[in-house]
């Protein structure tokens, strides 16, 4: 028995559907190129105290890292539809394995994106200390757990057919709301965004600065969106699988 | 070891009561038809066996481990009655990642070859035909090299060609000594390649044995013709014929050989018209069989 095997072939799914590699990669470059590189010597996008090409930079990298982590989601629901998760249940793969899988292969694909975007961040200009990157990198990445959590809720309690527009519905919001297209830095919409798991995502760009990146009140909006989530997801597995 | 042992299962939905107590025991080695008509509850008798469904009552066994056991084991390969592919990988990815779950899986070129859809391997799942799919679902239930198979109504969207094949690879597997179990609708499939059939009818197993026996008590055919004023008791005595039935103008004979039975009420009757020569169907000789249980 392999997992490795398993998560192998996977992967090779994941990065077939073109779909989400659009979502994922293509899409946020384009848009990268298009918005950031105009504005390349605006040294302090809408006072946020960051350079248009690190704010975008980040800003789509969280877009992109937001779709793939919800890919997965769409994943559970094509094989639930299919009747491929019943097929999965008649074998060893335990259900903790699928999940994980699942959201591993969301991980790796949201990495991949960041990678994207970070190498055409460099292009445009951005230049970072390795500590600075490895920290923004990290602090993304936990972003991107209530995310994980999201997909899998998501996946269980839709249908293929609804499932893109919800993602794609879902991805925009949070994209809008938390400063992922351009900076909210005052008022009532400020203060929604800071609320938002997508918001920290974009100001894990704040290492920059030479700052933690994240206040306090960032690791707990994140960490209460994960808990939430979790449990969302957690109720939405059970009532559709019948398992406990 | 015995291969599968239900005891007294019983499932309902709702009002449905889907199974209604069923025993039957199955040894490791042998083929079991699950034979009976839509709704007779053969699906949901196979969906308890591999730990689908919950039972209300009685209990499973699968190579004397609960089902869920067994599974996790991987001493349980399946086919189930639907069911699609997932897409995006081909045809052979799909069964290596399959084998890949299992502590001791086929090769997944002998699989391939087994099943014959070598020309099909390298497709992508997304664009096989209804018939390919199915093939496929076949091959991802034997690459597991699980003891026991359990397929429902395998060949139910193949064509004949197919079909035929099919069987000949499960003859083969077969003699490698694993349990199967497979239902279907079909007589001729349950006659043709199980040790042995039970056969089920509205949730109840109205007989298990062998096929010959299976195949005399449902297997009869009917002579239908118009053959006005000649007494039954004259039809029943004609060779070859079980029983007869009037219908109006109209006589049903149930017969236990039906070849002799044209030929003696052609010879004895010549004005008999309309003559039509049919099997009884599986569904009237559940009826009956059932009826006569009730
Ligand atoms: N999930 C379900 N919900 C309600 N009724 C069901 C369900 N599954 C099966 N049934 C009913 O149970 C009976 C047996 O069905 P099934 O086991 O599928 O029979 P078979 O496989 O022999 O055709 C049928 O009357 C069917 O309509
Ligand atoms: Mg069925």
């Amino acid at each position: 028995m392999s997992s490795t095997t398993y998560m192998r072939y996977e992967l090779l799914r994941t990065f077939r559907q073109r779909r989400f590699v659009l979502l994922a990669f293509g899409f946020p470059l384009v848009l990268y190129f298009v918005v950031a590189a105009p504005n390349r010597n605006e040294h302090d996008l809408g006072g946020t105290g960051l350079g248009a090409p690190l704010y975008f930079m980040v800003g789509y990298a969280a877009f992109g890292a937001m779709n793939a982590m919800l890919s997965c989601g769409a994943r559970i629901a094509g094989e639930r539809q299919a009747g491929w998760t019943r097929q999965l249940r008649l074998t060893p793969l335990s259900p903790r394995t699928y999940l994980r899988t699942k959201v591993l292969t969301g991980y790796l694909m949201a990495i991949c994106s960041l990678a994207t975007m970070y190498a055409a961040g460099s292009i445009l200009g951005v230049r970072l200390g390795a500590g600075e990157w490895l920290r923004m990198i990290v602090l993304v990445l936990v972003g991107l757990v209530p995310f994980a959590a999201l997909g899998v809720c998501l996946g269980h309690l839709l249908t293929t057919d609804a499932v893109g527009p919800a993602m794609g519905g879902t991805v925009a919001l949070f994209s809008i709301l938390g400063g992922t297209w351009f900076p909210v830095q005052h008022g009532a919409l400020h203060d929604i965004a800071t609320v938002l798991p997508s918001y920290w995502l974009v100001q894990a760009g704040h290492v920059a600065l030479g700052g933690k990146g994240w206040t306090a009140t960032g690791w707990l909006v994140i960490a209460a969106w994960t808990a939430a989530l979790a449990a969302a997801a957690t109720a939405a597995y059970r009532r559709d699988t019948g398992r406990t | 070891m015995s291969g599968v042992a239900l005891r007294e299962l019983t499932k309902s939905f709702g009002a449905v009561q889907a199974v209604r107590g069923i025993d039957v025991s199955i040894e490791t080695g042998e083929t079991v038809a699950l034979l009976g008509p839509n709704g007779a509850g053969k699906s949901t008798t196979l969906d308890m066996v591999l730990g689908l469904l919950r039972p209300d009552a009685g209990t499973v066994s699968v190579l004397d481990l609960p089902p869920a056991d067994a599974v996790a084991r991987g001493s349980v390969g399946a086919m189930l009655q639907t069911g699609s592919l997932v897409r995006d990988l081909t045809v052979r990815e799909l069964l290596a990642q399959m084998a890949s779950l299992y502590p001791h899986p086929l090769d997944v070129d002998e699989t391939i070859a087994l099943t014959g859809i070598g020309e099909i391997s390298d497709r992508r799942t997304q664009k096989l035909s209804g018939g390919q799919t199915q093939r496929v679902r076949f091959a991802l239930a034997l690459v597991t090299n699980a003891e026991l198979l359990v397929l429902d109504e395998p060949t139910v969207a193949m064509d004949v060609e197919s079909r035929h094949a099919f069987w000949t690879t499960m003859r083969d597997i077969a003699s490698r000594g694993k349990t199967i179990l497979f239902a279907t609708h079909y007589l001729e499939e349950a006659d043709a390649y199980a040790d042995r059939v039970v056969l089920m009818a509205q949730g109840r197993v109205v007989a298990d044995g062998p096929p010959t026996e299976i195949k005399a008590m449902v297997g009869s055919r009917t002579i239908r013709a118009t053959l006005p004023d000649v007494p039954l008791e004259r039809l029943e005595r004609l060779p070859g014929v079980a029983h007869a039935e009037r219908r109006g103008e109209a006589v049903v004979l149930r017969c236990s050989d039906s070849d002799r039975a044209v030929r003696a009420l052609l010879a004895r009757h010549p004005e008999v018209r309309d003559l039509e020569i049919g099997g009884a169907g599986l569904e009237e000789a559940f009826l009956q069989l059932t009826a006569a249980r009730a």
